[in-house]
């Protein structure tokens, strides 16, 4: 697989994972003042996955993701301002502020969410994949989901039904080593997901999920075979989350060393000392790059802050179809 | 004559010959022919693509229709019995109905679900339960029971044409029920209750199987000079309360057949109901003719004690008219 290790690529992936980042450490920061309610799941620490699959997409392809799901969102190319207003549970927000933190949506940008039953979003990105092929699209579907997951039965439900029908999906498992508080070992006879797909006849393959490059060579390998008709694959990406499960964890199951091993490993951490080392960027550079990010955030919490929230009087709305005529 | 199956049947040939987006999938629906035998024959005249039998795996392949759905196919889902489509409950209440209401409007799911319930062919107590007024209850799905061979012809279409999730109950005693079939009306609408037959004295609420009963009773107090106004749903949600309303208005006489369990029975719904608007018009209190509280049993005379039957509900037509039976 011939990679555009262009400076331009390379510079773009740092990007985009650190605008992830900072979005993320703002919304933890809105979430202690309060501007932000109810569960907030931080995808600080995986932000190579989403961005590395993301590489390997065209915009017709449809992604589904968890409630951990702003990385993706903003990797999917969802309006920023949108997403954080959606935190703030605002009108203008990606899902009219409904769904909150766990439930963003852009039908336009095929991104379905934003799903909070884990291995829930499974079947339907089965669904997905089997219209595109009835219809002759040659569409992949995505589906990211953590190691958890494979604990449902959702799971093998559902890679069972894609390889029977040979469908075009790519399931990528985060996996991040735990379940909110409980380590794999914990929860699972067999450990090795890989392992677990292949015995439904899927394709696997098994990355660092620090390592953005590694995790879109994998992405475009994989994407580029199930358009060719390779049937579904498996993507595991092994992780690390840098915070807590959600706001609300103490993290009494795993220690602040293992956290802190974790840090220097971290997927920035990685690609800018790689970056600086390789003398593709400089800290100059780098810091620009940071500014411009710190812009677009502050730019998205502006947005929010200033936006409407919904009238009380529409709250029975949006639950069936509506006319559209109706304001 | 026809019969509810062949309608279905019918109903389902018909979708899919006038729209190319229409598939059926579920459990034994192509090579065995259905469950029930409503598919039979139709995998021969549309292929494994269309008549797909899937796994037992109730929530992937009621998952996948969600997805299907919404990207642009107008899948029909059929599970076997109201008992297994418990398996696929995360996706029918935790996507199909909130998937509009979380997206903020975006994403609609125009799915359509069969599923057969109810009692009477002693299949025990995983097999012939009720629970419809379970998904009544949820904000986001739309929920038809056929009681007529014609609502089983033209309801299906109504369901493929809405934006939104809407689940088919088939009474498992009414697939052999034979009637005939009337023309489509050019208002047909399946998402209003309908007046089976005008009374004046006496008003029975009913959907699915207890229309026949509830028809049987008003045609044999007739005899007694009593005018039974028989109102037969057809839509569980969302719930035509105008219609039950302008009829209990009239009689003043409730009496409502439901085989779902009495405790958080659809008819408790529908009494709460009259209750809160029309309780000036009552003169007598709101019968409710539901299952006993127990599982469905196997042998057929306690099952048969278990759901409505005519005598209880005939019973209690007499108890609200105070006429000694």
């Amino acid at each position: 697989m011939k990679l555009h290790i262009s400076r331009e690529h390379l510079t773009n992936l740092l990007s985009e994972m650190i605008r992830i980042r900072r979005f993320e450490e703002r919304c933890a920061q809105l979430y202690t003042e309060e501007k932000i309610r109810g569960f907030l799941h931080l995808y600080i620490g995986e932000e190579a996955i989403a961005v590395g699959v993301m590489q390997a997409l065209e915009k017709e392809d449809t992604v589904f993701a968890t409630y951990r799901e702003h990385g993706h969102a903003l990797a999917k190319g969802l309006d920023m301002n949108e997403v954080m207003a959606e935190m703030y549970g605002k009108l203008s927000g990606s899902s009219k502020g409904r769904g909150g933190s766990m439930h963003i949506f852009d039908y336009e940008k095929k991104f379905y969410g934003g799903n909070a039953i884990v291995g829930g979003a499974l079947p339907m990105a089965v669904g997905v994949a089997m219209a595109d092929k009835l219809m002759n699209r040659s569409h992949v579907t995505v589906c990211f989901f953590g190691e958890g997951a494979v604990a449902e039965g959702e799971f093998h439900e559902s890679l069972n039904l894609a390889k029977l029908w040979d469908l075009p999906v790519l399931f990528v498992c985060e996996n991040n080593g735990y379940a909110m508080g409980t380590a794999l070992k914990y929860s699972e006879s067999q450990q090795n997901i890989a392992a677990k797909a292949e015995s439904y006849g899927l394709i696997t393959r098994s990355v660092d999920g620090m390592n953005v490059v590694e995790v879109e060579t994998a992405a475009i390998d994989a994407v580029k075979g199930i358009r060719n008709g390779s049937g579904p694959q498996l993507l595991e990406c092994h992780t690390y989350r840098l915070r807590g499960h959600s706001m609300f964890d103490t993290q009494q199951y795993r220690s602040q060393d293992e956290v802190n091993q974790w840090l220097d490993k971290g997927p920035i951490a990685q690609m800018k000392s790689w970056l600086l080392a390789n003398v593709y960027l400089n800290e100059t550079e780098i810091q620009q790059i940071e500014d411009r990010i710190d812009d677009e955030v502050n730019a998205a919490i502006e947005f929010a802050e200033k936006s409407d929230f919904e009238l009380v009087e529409h709250l029975t709305r949006h639950v069936y179809a509506e006319p559209l005529n109706m304001d | 004559m026809t019969t509810y199956r062949e309608a279905i049947r019918e109903a389902i040939r018909v979708a899919m010959t006038d729209d190319a987006r229409v598939f059926l999938m579920g459990e034994d629906v192509g090579h065995y022919g259905g469950c029930y035998a409503v598919t039979k024959g139709l995998l021969d005249e549309f292929g494994e693509q269309r008549i797909r039998d899937t796994p037992l795996s109730e929530s992937g392949f009621v998952g996948a229709g969600i997805g299907a759905s919404i990207a642009g196919m107008r899948p029909i889902v059929e599970i076997m019995t109201v008992n297994f489509s418990m398996l696929a409950l995360d996706q029918i209440v935790n996507n199909a109905a909130t998937l509009r209401h979380m997206s903020g409007g975006q994403i609609g799911v125009p799915l359509v679900i069969r599923m057969a319930t109810g009692a009477g062919k002693q299949l025990a107590a995983q097999h012939s339960h009720s629970l419809e007024n379970w998904y009544a209850s949820i904000p986001g799905i739309k929920v038809l029971a056929p009681a007529t061979v014609t609502d089983a012809r033209y309801m299906l279409a109504e369901a493929l044409k809405d934006p939104d999730p809407v689940i088919i109950f088939e009474h498992v005693m009414l697939y052999n029920q034979e009637q005939e079939l009337e023309p489509r009306q050019d208002d047909y609408n399946a998402f209003k209750a309908s007046v089976a037959r005008p009374g004046t004295d006496v008003t029975i609420i009913t959907y699915g199987a207890g229309l026949s009963k509830a028809l049987q009773v008003a045609d044999q107090v007739s005899d007694k000079g009593m005018s039974v106004e028989v109102i037969d749903l057809r839509c569980l949600r969302p719930l035509d309360s105008e219609a039950i309303f302008s009829s209990v208005k009239k009689t003043g006489k409730v009496v409502i057949v439901d085989e779902a369990w009495l405790t958080g029975s659809l008819a408790s719904e529908i009494s709460a109901q009259i209750s809160e608007h029309c309780l000036w018009s009552l003169d007598a209190p709101i019968q409710r003719v539901c299952t006993q509280e127990v599982p469905i049993p196997y042998p057929a005379h306690l099952e048969k004690a278990a759901i409505p039957q005519i005598e209880n509900i005939l019973q209690a037509v007499n108890f609200v008219s105070g006429t000694s039976p």
